[in-house]
């Protein structure tokens, strides 16, 4: 009998789902979370530049911490780990990060619908009431994945 | 935060150390591509939305750069904003990236781009982007 699985920690999923990908070579760390929301850092770093001569992260890497943290903000909400993928993801450029500063991503996951879930956030560079950017998306969950372990 | 490609194909840091490279040009744009590795992996052995994001806006201000380059004009590009749409899975294998300039204005630019692997005519993502064009006195 498949026992009942323990909710979805987002504090405990993050470190394991970076290891050995993109998410891990950005070097995405986990910082808070809520009901329905995940809160990640990206730290500052030299070769994640947009232009060498200014100390400011690159637009790029601000759209994987977007997507990261909309995934685990996903799973928080639905308290279950399953394969999703991105149908779509608008950023909204407002102004550049102050020189070497980190970039937090904090995502909330406002709406699950059956197949599809709706997600808005944004990034900050410490205060999340004087944001970066603004994110929105919608991720489709992967019914025929065989390591989907939804049921029903 | 810009993520802008200084002139001559000259691509971002962080476009190089994701591995983002120039393929070739075709009528004078650049197409870019990034071969498969740790780095752009998502789920294991798919692309990771992310990355693909990056090497389509990174193609973007590349073709965006040659443009004014070609015309003479001399400006700073700032991010505006972009839409991703994610088509199908992105498979382990290269991807490449090219952009069209839909319009180029006095104060903005509007690009569509397409990142396709196997089959050019099946992109595995699309994404529009606008960015400002600030013009600088020589």
């Amino acid at each position: 009998m498949p026992e009942e699985p323990t909710p979805f920690d987002p504090a405990l999923a993050a470190p394991l789902l970076g290891k050995g990908s993109h998410n891990g070579w950005l070097g995405l760390q986990y910082r808070d979370h809520g009901e329905d929301w995940v809160e990640l850092e990206l730290p500052w770093r030299a070769d994640l530049l947009g232009e060498e001569e200014e100390e400011v992260l690159a637009s790029g890497p601000i759209i994987s911490l977007m997507d990261m943290a909309s995934g685990l903000s996903i799973w928080t909400r639905k308290k279950l780990f399953q394969p999703i993928a991105t149908l779509d993801l608008r950023v909204d450029y407002l102004r550049a990060s102050r020189p070497r500063a980190s970039v937090f991503g904090r995502v909330q996951c406002y709406h699950l619908g059956h197949s599809a879930a709706f997600v808005r956030g944004v990034a900050h560079d410490g205060d999340a009431d004087d944001p970066l950017a603004h994110m929105q998306g919608v991720f489709m969950t992967i019914a025929t994945d065989p390591r989907s372990f939804s049921r029903g | 935060m810009a993520d802008i490609d200084a002139p001559h194909g000259r691509l971002t840091p962080y476009a190089h150390s994701l591995g983002i490279s120039v393929d070739r040009m075709e009528d004078g744009v650049p197409v870019l591509t990034v071969d498969f590795s740790n780095a752009v992996e998502g789920r294991p052995g798919a692309l990771h939305g992310g990355a693909i994001s990056g090497l389509l806006e990174t193609a973007g201000y590349a073709a965006l750069r040659g443009e004014l380059e070609r015309i003479e004009r001399q400006a700073r590009l700032k991010p505006i904003n972009i839409t991703v749409e994610f088509l199908s899975a992105g498979k382990s294998r290269p991807t490449f990236s090219k952009a069209r300039i839909t319009k180029l204005g006095r104060r903005t630019a509007n690009l569509v781009v397409e990142a396709w692997q196997d089959n050019r005519d099946r992109p595995i993502a699309s994404a529009v982007m606008n960015v400002m064009v600030k013009d600088e006195q020589p």
